[in-house]
């Protein structure tokens, strides 16, 4: 990280702070003067993206528990207080209620984004598991977020998610049990649950927070990854982070921010399911129980399998793959640019998990391909539950069978030598003059 | 160039493989519910730009008043409420004070609310205040069921965002009692209604083919023509009371509806304009580099 400071502390504070606690000099040649490839296209902005969905959550986070009350009885109402009677709560709310699924959007984009330019491989495999890290994390605070509202779907939710480890009752009789009465804090999910669950679903954002810096450490030792899956062979291939990514970023995140401001004053509700606006009741059980979309693929892979244990290994597994990726693409070739027959895999790959998302918002005996119907006029033919295990199936084998095979077999089209090479003209210079020399003086 | 067509190509291969998949999805779920009706005229606060019709929450506010109160509660509101800005009684001369506007002092002087006397600790009960949360018509669950045929009055507070359809589901519900098609047995207290999600194939004696849409709703029709006066002279339809009480539903459903969608518009007129600063910022801060 350091090597390219030209900060030189100017006055007599800024000398003797810099001799204790060089902090402006790391802020200047992390977040100023740190060279970043110069051909970064709008998919790199969303790591910026998804910094700021982190702190509207937190901000948002913190303003909402000072008036919400986290106890059976009383939760529910709560948050119709927050609505109706907290200054501007509905905002706050439903900022921190739709910033969730923005926040999912970026990272599945920002991840997808690591996918096809190889932005996992060497030598970035710790930066690539920290982002899984962060993102089994999210994971973890969205769901217990989700509860907190103690509605019908929070307390289906909770039920359904906490009863998953009770498959381990299958390797270790009366283990799984006991890991779910530990996790509930009773015999059932209540108000002992709700108690623990704000508890965590406070800590938790703070310990994404805490990976992230982790994350960007990460990311400043070998530097960007870029689409040409190039390492930057000169000073003419980069350009200092600010201003050119400051105001890159900065227009992507606000162009996000008109997305985000759509659903947060037009559609608040329409990522949400109406059940949950009924006070959660453990008698009455939802006719059918859908996780967030965020969560959809997952929850479809879960469903696709018969036997409990194994649709939840099959479940942990399918993000275990990630943590693994580095290892499994055999490929050479960094960016899927140069990887025609990767790319096409890649997008199956995307447009599985979006199938799969889909076929988590459907009940497993729905008809993707209805043939005719039965004795008791219930449709057969193609069923839910068989889409979704044809798409599981590539899901995984997309991370265990193509990408090692396809690194040994796949001929990838010619990688340019620089990343400044495929933008220029034949025989031009790297770098038109004075195009780094001095931005900031420019206009 | 080919290497961009070549990704487009698979990509919209792809989405189009997904749609016909999906065209061709027809869910065989137990519950059925009739297609909501169509409500006459539409609701003035549908769409980004909506605003609440203040007569017609007054009017709905007499139906809920008159008919609705008398088995649900609507806990979450107060009758401080009715006179906030954007609520059905506001007025301007009482802008910052809602609770003090008249309108909602006689409102809530015409209700009875239970209390304790602080002088001697016995029940009693005593006109309700701004300050009060709406009365429950029953002083708890059970007694509910028993004055309902074992059925609970849902609270009404946030009916309008618990439903599917929101405002129009409350509108069929309301005006969508048929008789029920011969074949369909219904238990003595309950009623057929298309537009209630339920499954009826255990009570139908006909064909596994032909199961009527809806369930069945331990609440009879109540709004016959005529049932609620309004005193604005707005004839008193089946329809029109069906309306009025669903957009006072909306309203009480969140109540500050209206209040997001202006904030909404300012926003997004800032954020466009703000977004388009950035851009032109950005174009010439790379305006020379070549990337």
């Amino acid at each position: 990280m350091s090597g390219h400071s030209t900060y030189e502390p100017k006055t007599g504070i800024e000398r003797w702070l810099d001799a204790r606690l060089p902090i402006i000099r790391f802020a200047k040649e992390t977040a100023i003067d740190f060279p970043t490839p110069k051909n970064l296209n709008y998919w790199y902005t969303f790591g910026g993206i998804l910094a700021v969905c982190l702190v509207v959550q937190i901000l948002t986070g913190v303003i909402l528990a000072m008036h919400y009350v986290p106890n059976g009885d009383m939760a529910f109402n709560s948050v119709e207080h927050i609505m109706r009677d907290v200054n501007y709560g509905w905002l706050i709310r439903y900022m921190h209620a739709n910033g969730a699924s923005m926040f999912f959007l970026a990272v599945y984009i920002h991840i997808a984004r690591g996918l096809y330019y190889g932005s996992y491989k060497a030598p970035r495999e710790v930066l690539w598991i920290l982002g899984c890290i962060i993102y089994l994390l999210m994971m973890a605070t969205a769901f217990m977020g989700y509860v907190l509202p103690w509605g019908q779907m929070s307390f289906a939710g909770a039920v359904v998610i906490t009863s998953l480890f009770s498959a381990l009752d299958q390797i270790i009789p009366g283990l799984g049990t006991a890991i779910t009465t530990w996790l509930w804090g009773g015999f059932a999910v209540g108000g002992a649950t709700l108690n623990r669950f704000f508890s965590l679903h406070y800590l938790l954002p703070f310990m994404i927070a805490g990976v992230v810096g982790l994350h960007i450490w990460a990311l400043h030792v070998p530097g960007n990854n870029n689409p040409t899956g190039v390492e930057p062979t000169s000073k003419e291939d980069m350009v200092p982070f600010h201003p050119y990514y400051t105001v890159k970023d900065g227009f992507a995140i606000s162009a996000f921010f008109i997305l985000f401001a759509w659903f947060v004053f037009f559609a608040p509700e329409a990522l949400g399911h109406v059940d949950n606006q009924v006070p959660a009741n453990p008698l009455v059980t939802p006719a059918h129980i859908v996780p967030e979309w965020y969560f959809l693929p997952f929850y479809a892979i879960l469903r696709s399998v018969p036997q409990k244990l194994f649709g939840v290994l099959a479940m942990f597994g399918s993000i275990a793959m990630l943590f693994a990726l580095p290892w499994l693409d055999t490929s050479k070739v960094r960016s899927m640019r140069y990887r025609p027959t990767a790319r096409i895999f890649l997008i199956l790959f995307v447009l599985a998990t979006i199938g799969l998302g889909w076929c988590g918002g459907k009940e497993p005996a729905d008809m993707v391909i209805t043939m005719g119907h039965d004795a008791n006029n219930d449709p057969t033919g193609f069923s839910v539950v068989w889409f979704s295990r044809i798409l599981a199936i590539y899901y995984y084998a997309y991370f265990v069978l193509i990408l090692p095979l396809l690194g040994l077999f796949e001929t990838p089209s010619e990688v340019p030598t620089t990343i400044s090479t495929p933008v220029l003209p034949k025989g031009g210079s790297a770098i038109p003059a004075g195009a780094v020399a001095a931005p900031e003086k420019k206009g | 160039m080919l290497r961009k067509s070549a990704l487009i190509r698979t990509a919209v291969a792809g989405l189009g493989l997904l749609a016909v998949i999906g065209a061709g999805s027809v869910a065989g779920a137990a519950t059925t519910q009739a297609p909501l009706k169509e409500v006459p005229g539409g609701f003035s606060f549908e769409g980004p730009l909506g605003k609440f019709d203040q007569a017609s929450m007054q009017r709905g506010f007499k139906v809920y008043a008159e008919v609705c109160a008398s088995c649900h509660a609507m806990s979450l509101m107060s009758y401080r409420n009715l006179c906030q800005p954007g609520g059905p009684f506001y007025d301007e001369r009482w802008k910052d004070h809602p609770a003090e506007s008249p309108y909602c002092k006689a409102i809530a002087a015409d209700v009875k609310v239970p209390d304790i006397d602080p002088d001697t600790g016995d029940a009693i009960q005593r006109p309700a205040t701004p300050a009060d949360h709406f009365r429950s018509p029953f002083p708890n669950e059970p007694a509910a069921r028993a004055s309902n045929g074992g059925a609970l009055p849902p609270d009404l507070s946030v009916m309008a965002r618990a439903r599917e359809g929101g405002p129009q589901y409350i509108y069929s519900i309301l005006t969508g009692y048929v008789a029920p098609p011969a074949g369909l047995t219904i238990a003595p207290g309950k009623f057929y209604n298309p537009y209630m999600p339920g499954d009826l194939g255990s009570s139908w004696s006909g064909s596994k083919t032909t199961v009527p849409l809806g369930g069945v709703i331990a609440m009879p029709f109540q709004l016959t023509a005529g049932r609620v006066t309004f005193d604005d002279g707005t004839p008193s339809t089946t329809s029109q009371q069906a309306k009025d009480v669903a957009t006072f539903l909306a309203w009480t459903a969140e109540p500050k509806q209206q209040e997001r969608k202006e904030a909404g518009l300012a926003v997004m007129i800032y954020l466009i304009f703000f977004t388009g600063i950035l851009y032109l910022s950005y174009r010439r801060i790379w305006r020379d580099v070549a990337h």
